[in-house]
């Protein structure tokens, strides 16, 4: 491919032989191959589909609290709206927001600036990986509008529930949300294979492998996580889809299927998804938790093999989602044993980011309340999954909203505070404004304050027995003695709390955009390479030529220098 | 490696974990359900004999035209490429008098969960031939302008392993008893 860095060196000397370079409004923002512009098409548009996830969740909480109320925006919810809601709730949530936030947002952002080139590898695939993830949204919004609504079977989509349509009566809802799951996957995969590429053959000249900053380390295993693991997954939705539409039954017991086979298929995706996400957010708490305690990462290498560790653990716990199903007592305690073990690595990647603020001289700004507030929760999140790892006490706790409340407490912080953190960190770079640091605060305080008080709660009714699929629990009595409701409507009103406070988010976000101070190249005095390249970058990341790297990222606060950073780039002589 | 090279590999090896799902779904449902081989009787051997002799011979030139390629020879390569689409084509005629065969007698998709799997596997394999061929058309119509000579093992590589995939069905889908 050296013809090609030939060709995109070209391409960049005839761009600034031209001066300002005017592009039309669709090929400057549409029909790019810039990975910035991508990494923005994917932001922008995880955004929108939080703003309609977020939307589902207030319409669902709203019906939980005051059953049978007119929720203002929406109306009377029935029975099956509900379900579509909760299940464009979850997928949405994970599929079109986190996913494309985390990883294809900022992979596509940050690998090439932080690597030291000038675009990834395969510019026009990339491109074609956004067109489908854009495609795949579009197709799941548009199953709300067929006949049926969009897809009620929850976000796993069990079969025999997602299979018949006369079962989900959503017939061609269910099918859709097949199509988008897998032309999203599809999206992702050809993204995955980009970034790896990339990172393998583009890094700058002298950034050795342990060079390489842990979030792009952090992406790449994610993405290759996820490349190993979707395919059985595809192969199911396939599978599911014929069941759905051409009366094959695979899933079904009377043709000889095997219902339980989805739950495999699905889940042996599934929990490794969890650390697909996982990954980069800690990745991103990584880089902010260094340059706010202005010191080295604790332990680089620890943090990489640990990372690479609950990678391959991660394929060996899918089946603790089906303690339940009827799987054999001796496989259950196999994986509890897995479960509990994949704790141990996490924890360790916690343990170093505390090693590495002890002692540091801290800069609480919000990007680093984001990450310290990351490691809090998600500690939580962590622990209240021991209850659910042990086959013993799941059996108990399964589809309770025990669970709901555990798996909020992970992904919460992976999905939201992840991205939080990274967009205030990496905002100034982005769009070369600074955020109100003052209003970012607020933010958090009116993000983080409200989330604990939506599902502590939720914990204490989980263990009460709050079966998790209820659309109204004044049918339930035994749901509905003393306080239980109260709690319902208690973590209903901290949901509204925290839903107005992105209303502050959204606001310094574009104020900023349009308003803000100018950022200069590097606010935050940190080493990596993106901060060498001006804010915003232009096409091609760094005029002044492709960047030199002469030492790992996290080099600050080094004994022998005046300045308490000390930049990838910068020979040793200026020392 | 190379950058075209490496993102086949990665291609590849996303591959192998799709169809993996789909032949580990089969190989357990199979142990379970020993009657199938009822079922399989129906299949016919010869023809997927044939299919494999037919695909491992395309691949043979696949790696000629590699060979061919890399000595520069752009011309022999886009021929050899051609044998092995004409090969790539001779493979889906008669899967399609299989089938057709197969669907006469009532064997369709929805026949029972062995002919759901069989049509599922190597209908999901049909397309990658497909997509196989396709890629070597563009490829090969390259090469015969002496461009993109190091696309021929790229698309050469594909190929063994779509090749590689049906080694894998033949004997999981006709042969096991």
């Amino acid at each position: 491919m050296s013809t090609a860095h030939a060709d995109h060196a070209h391409d960049h000397s005839h761009d600034h032989a031209h001066g300002h370079h005017d592009e039309g409004f669709i090929k400057k923002y549409l029909w790019s191959t810039d990975h910035k512009m991508i990494a923005m098409q994917y932001m922008f548009t995880g955004m929108v589909m939080a703003l309609i996830g977020g939307f589902t969740v207030y319409v669902f909480r709203m019906q939980l609290a005051w059953p049978g109320m007119a929720v203002p925006g929406y109306g009377r919810v029935t029975a099956s709206d509900y379900n579509a809601l909760v299940t464009t709730h979850g997928s949405v949530m994970i599929f079109w927001v986190a996913m494309p936030v985390l990883i294809a947002a900022l992979g596509n952002y940050l690998i090439p600036l932080m690597i030291g080139c000038d675009d990834m590898v395969f510019p026009r695939l990339n491109r074609l990986s956004y067109q489908l993830f854009l495609l795949s949204a579009i197709i799941l919004i548009a199953s709300f509008y067929v006949p049926g609504g969009a897809f009620g079977g929850a976000w796993t989509a069990y079969p025999p529930l997602s299979a018949k349509a006369e079962y989900s009566l959503t017939g061609l809802g269910s099918s859709m949300w097949l199509l988008a799951v897998a032309l999203e996957f599809a999206a992702f995969l050809l993204g995955g294979i980009n970034f790896v590429t990339t990172v393998m053959n583009s890094r700058a000249p002298g950034m050795k492998m342990f060079d390489v900053p842990i979030v792009v380390w952090m992406i790449i295993i994610a993405s290759i996580l996820f490349m190993a693991s979707v395919g059985p997954l595809i192969a199911g939705a396939v599978m599911l889809l014929f069941d759905q539409q051409l009366g094959t039954g695979f899933f079904d017991p009377a043709k000889g299927g095997d219902p339980v086979l989805w739950q495999h298929l699905f889940w042996f995706f599934g929990h490794p998804e969890v650390y697909v996400v996982l990954l980069p957010a800690m990745g991103i708490v990584a880089e902010i938790i260094t340059v706010f305690s202005r010191k080295k990462l604790f332990a680089y290498k620890t943090v990489l093999y640990t990372a690479i560790g609950t990678g391959v653990l991660s394929f060996f716990v899918w089946a603790h989602h089906q303690f339940v199903a009827g799987i054999d007592p001796r496989m259950a305690n196999v994986f509890s044993v897995t479960t509990l073990l994949i704790s141990i690595p996490v924890a360790e990647m916690v343990f170093v980011y505390i090693g590495t603020l002890y002692g540091g001289s801290i800069r609480l700004t919000t990007p680093m309340l984001w990450a310290l507030s990351f490691i809090a929760e998600f500690l939580l999140g962590g622990v209240t999954g021991i209850f659910l790892g042990s086959s013993g006490s799941d059996i108990y706790f399964h589809d309770t909203y025990f669970v709901l409340a555990h798996f909020h407490y992970t992904f919460f912080p992976i999905a939201f505070i992840g991205s939080f953190a990274a967009i205030t960190y990496w905002f100034p770079k982005m769009f070369g404004k600074m955020l109100n640091d003052t209003w970012g605060k607020v933010h958090f305080w009116g993000t983080i304050i409200p989330f604990n008080f939506i599902f502590i709660p939720l914990f204490f009714l989980g263990a009460r027995g709050d079966h998790r699929r209820i659309y109204n629990y004044q049918h339930f009595p035994d749901l509905m003695k003393a306080g239980m409701q109260d709690m319902r409507i208690l973590a209903t009103i901290s949901l509204l709390v925290l839903l107005a406070f992105q209303v502050v988010f959204l606001v310094n976000f574009f104020y900023s955009l349009f308003k803000g101070a100018k950022a200069p190249a590097n606010p935050w005095e940190a080493n990596t390479l993106e901060w060498q390249a001006p804010s915003p970058p232009p096409h091609g990341n760094f005029p002044q030529g492709l960047p030199t790297v002469y030492r790992g990222p996290y080099e600050y606060s080094h004994p022998d220098r005046k300045d308490d950073y000390w930049p990838q780039t910068e020979p040793a002589q200026q020392s | 490696m190379p950058t075209g090279r490496l993102a086949v590999w990665w291609l590849i090896a996303s591959e192998i974990v799709i169809f993996g799902g789909v032949l580990g779904s089969y190989i357990m449902h199979r142990i379970g359900h020993p009657e199938w081989a009822n079922q399989s009787v129906h299949t016919n051997t010869w023809a997927g004999a044939f299919n494999t002799l037919v695909l491992l011979t395309s691949s043979l030139s696949a790696v000629l035209a590699h060979n061919a390629a890399s000595r520069g020879d752009g011309k022999r390569a886009a021929k050899l490429m051609w044998a092995t689409i004409g090969g790539g084509a001779i493979f889906l005629v008669v899967k399609s008098f299989e089938w057709t065969n197969e669907i006469q007698h009532g064997y369709t998709i929805s026949s029972s969960t062995f002919w759901s799997f069989y049509y599922t596997a190597a209908g999901l394999h049909g397309l990658h031939v497909i997509a196989g061929m396709i890629v070597m058309m563009f490829v090969a119509s390259d090469a015969a302008k002496g461009k993109e000579l190091q696309r021929v093992e790229n698309a050469g590589l594909y190929w063994h392993f779509v090749d590689l995939v049906w080694i894998f069905l033949f004997p999981l889908l006709y042969i096991a008893k």
